[in-house]
């Protein structure tokens, strides 16, 4: 139901089932877009929804820098940023000044203003990769955020800039008033731009980035500067956050300092490396699972930041590929006929890893809830913090739990070996 | 008749050191030249001063006439050098196929084009599958390059190399770490793709420098101390005292 709203292309480029297989899994995207709202009509889920649709065309804007040319950057909400404060500047000119700008095209003006930032900052930026990049990236971006409490002319200061969506010549008789056409907006900008970005991935410039991902030395030995490459696409990267950002504009009607400060930066970097870097459909799968757990963990525990480092960590840990590398794992295995002989280890493991993953978040509950005492309800089941019982069941599930998952584990790698042997042994697995 | 690369009092220093000194060296356009002589003589410096990698701390390096020390790597490379790596330098995550893509994209004038798509290029298909035909991969093009075996590695290394179209070829010790039997194929691999081109080539393994190059020149403490045909080398006194010695026969 969730994953509905993707569209996931295969990435690994000539169409393996054909033309018409790609561009089926495009046109399911595009109806599960359309009808999505139609399945799940409440105010919250359109909101969900609108605010999934923005966190995936920012998310997968990041990825033209980290996935595909090799660039961490700590700073891409500064373009999110500017292009929700250019949107929002743009829709009050015209309002004042009565131009006949319909709403529909003002994204595209937050995408120009992330890409003049990045034009503008991005030839000194990229003269380097690595660690000069990502520490130049934070720089620029807490300059940029600090700036933007300080020049109030331009941001609006600590209230932002507010702006009425609504105000703005009408198009088809759309108000854009109710959250519904708001969505669609969304919804068509996110596969304007999801396509756009696909594309990138497939032309010259595109693979270009990818060979200087993967050895930038060489691409200077086959008539590439990898500085230009960089630059080009971290313009492209700051286009489209721009319009992510003018899509948020739109959305709340204001743009603040929030906007581009650290915690975006670090949210959308966060998105996109659970989501899976190597595919172009894992920022996808990272931005809609981060937006719904910050949605729905906010509402139930004051510490879901703990439980998206844990996550975080988990993923670097055990799936460096994210989702998506974890997904596409199994293709060849699916190919070759052998999922099924895995599939069993993974049902056995469920019990205790779910045992051990219950364990630490009544651990972390209790910790949290101590002192204020308010009582754990956990799937239905309620627990006491400062109850000795609470304690027991906590440690008995986090040491019992990882004890026997530990074994489960052991079984999954075994039964994994097994069945990759003999994809490869068929020649589904290089 | 203009040299193809011409090395002329080629001066590189780290520091105090002096890595290459007073270095001269002239290719012929179309002959296979080898460069030799023993380990930390300076050979893959000569080569990183030529190609661009580093600049040379003074002297100048001319291809086909043109002034080229003090350019960018991609630069020298549009003029027509292109060079290999002596150890393996591809791009690891990418497939073969697009390996070799990428090395054909700048000649056959895409660049930096991100309005053109790359699956649908005629031309660009048609020069990559060649190439991976040439070297023997074809049935390999979908494996990520950094799952190949080491030779086939190698091998894929010369192929980046000529994907280009370059007129002068610099391959890097192209048979290292490589069995007899992968060596025989290699060297017939080099020998017919470098066919009509310059080729200049740093080798240790004498019977491949003997049986390939027309001309040889030896390297010794970043100095040239001899150029000339295998048999003037050969019987060249400074380079058997020097550096073949004994091994000679």
């Amino acid at each position: 139901m969730t994953t509905a709203t993707t569209s996931t292309p295969n990435v690994t480029g000539k169409p393996a089932g054909g033309n018409l297989r790609f561009y089926g899994v495009w046109l399911i995207g595009v109806i599960a877009l359309i009808v999505l709202p139609m399945i799940f009509s409440s105010g919250g889920s359109l909101t969900s929804f609108s605010l999934i649709g923005i966190a995936i065309v920012f998310a997968l804007s990041y990825n033209i820098l980290l996935g595909q040319t090799g660039l961490l950057s700590f700073g891409h909400a500064v373009h999110y940023g500017l292009g929700g404060f250019a949107a929002c500047h743009m829709m009050n000119a015209v309002t004042s000044h009565g131009w006949p700008v319909p709403l529909p095209f003002i994204p595209l003006f937050g995408g120009i203003g992330g890409l003049v930032f990045a034009m503008i900052i991005g030839w000194v930026m990229t003269k380097r990769a690595g660690t000069v990049f990502a520490m130049i990236s934070l720089g620029i971006g807490e300059l940029v955020a600090s700036s933007s409490l300080i020049l109030r002319s331009v941001f609006g200061g600590e209230s932002g800039v507010t702006t009425d969506r609504t105000a703005l010549p009408k198009m088809f008789g759309w108000t854009f008033g109710p959250q519904l056409q708001v969505y669609y907006l969304i919804a068509f900008w996110l596969v304007l731009s999801a396509v756009a970005m696909y594309a990138l991935t497939r032309t010259p410039l595109g693979r270009i980035s990818n060979a200087v991902r993967d050895n930038p030395e060489r691409v200077q030995f086959i008539g590439y500067d990898p500085h230009v490459v960089r630059y080009l696409a971290f313009c492209f990267a700051g286009f489209f956050a721009g319009i992510a950002g003018g899509l948020a504009a739109i959305n709340f009607e204001i743009a603040n300092s929030a906007y581009l400060g650290a915690i975006q930066s670090g949210l959308v970097l966060f998105s996109t490396f659970i989501g899976g870097t190597a595919y172009f459909f894992g920022p996808i799968l990272g931005a809609i699972l981060v937006t719904y757990l910050q949605l729905g963990l906010t509402s139930v525990t004051s510490v879901w930041q703990l439980y998206f480092g844990i996550i975080f960590i988990g993923i670097v840990m055990f799936s460096p590929g994210g989702i998506a590398g974890l997904v596409m794992m199994h293709r060849p295995l699916v190919r070759a006929g052998t999922l099924w002989t895995v599939i069993p280890s993974y049902l056995v493991a469920i019990v205790p890893t779910a045992a051990l993953a219950f364990g630490v978040i009544l651990t972390i509950e209790t910790i949290a809830r101590y002192s204020g005492g308010d009582a754990i309800n956990l799937f239905g089941i309620g627990f006491k913090p400062t109850s000795p019982v609470t304690w027991i069941s906590a440690a008995v599930l986090v040491v019992g739990g990882a004890f026997v998952a530990r074994v489960t584990w052991r079984r999954i790698a075994d039964a994994w070996d097994r069945a990759a042997t003999v994809a490869r042994d068929r020649g589904y697995l290089a | 008749m203009t040299a193809a690369i011409e090395v002329r009092a080629v001066e590189k220093r780290f520091g105090n050191v002096g890595i290459i000194r007073d270095l001269n060296l002239c290719v012929v356009p179309g002959e296979r030249h080898a460069i030799i002589g023993p380990n930390g003589a300076g050979k893959s410096t000569t080569f990183n001063l030529i190609s661009g990698h580093i600049k040379p701390t003074s002297g100048e390096v001319r291809l086909n006439g043109d002034l080229i020390s003090g350019l960018r790597p991609f630069e020298i490379n549009r003029r027509g050098l292109s060079r290999s790596f002596q150890v393996t330098n591809v791009f690891a995550r990418m497939t073969v196929w697009e390996n070799v893509r990428c090395a054909v994209l700048w000649a056959t004038g895409h660049r930096y084009a991100f309005w053109k798509n790359v699956d649908s290029l005629p031309e660009v298909r048609e020069r990559t599958a060649r190439i991976l035909d040439d070297i023997h991969l074809t049935h390999r093009r979908d494996v990520p390059a950094g799952l190949l075996t080491y030779a086939e590695q190698r091998e894929l290394e010369i192929g980046i190399t000529i994907a280009s179209g370059a007129t002068v070829v610099m391959l890097d010790e192209p048979t290292a770490g490589m069995s007899h039997a992968e060596t025989e194929r290699a060297v017939s691999l080099i020998r017919r793709l470098t066919e009509g081109k310059t080729l200049v080539i740093v080798e240790h393994d004498m019977s491949v420098v003997f049986g390939l190059a027309d001309r040889i020149s030896v390297l010794v403490y970043g100095h040239i101390i001899a150029s000339g045909t295998p048999e003037e080398i050969r019987r060249d006194p400074k380079v058997k005292e020097a550096y073949l010695g004994e091994e000679a026969h």
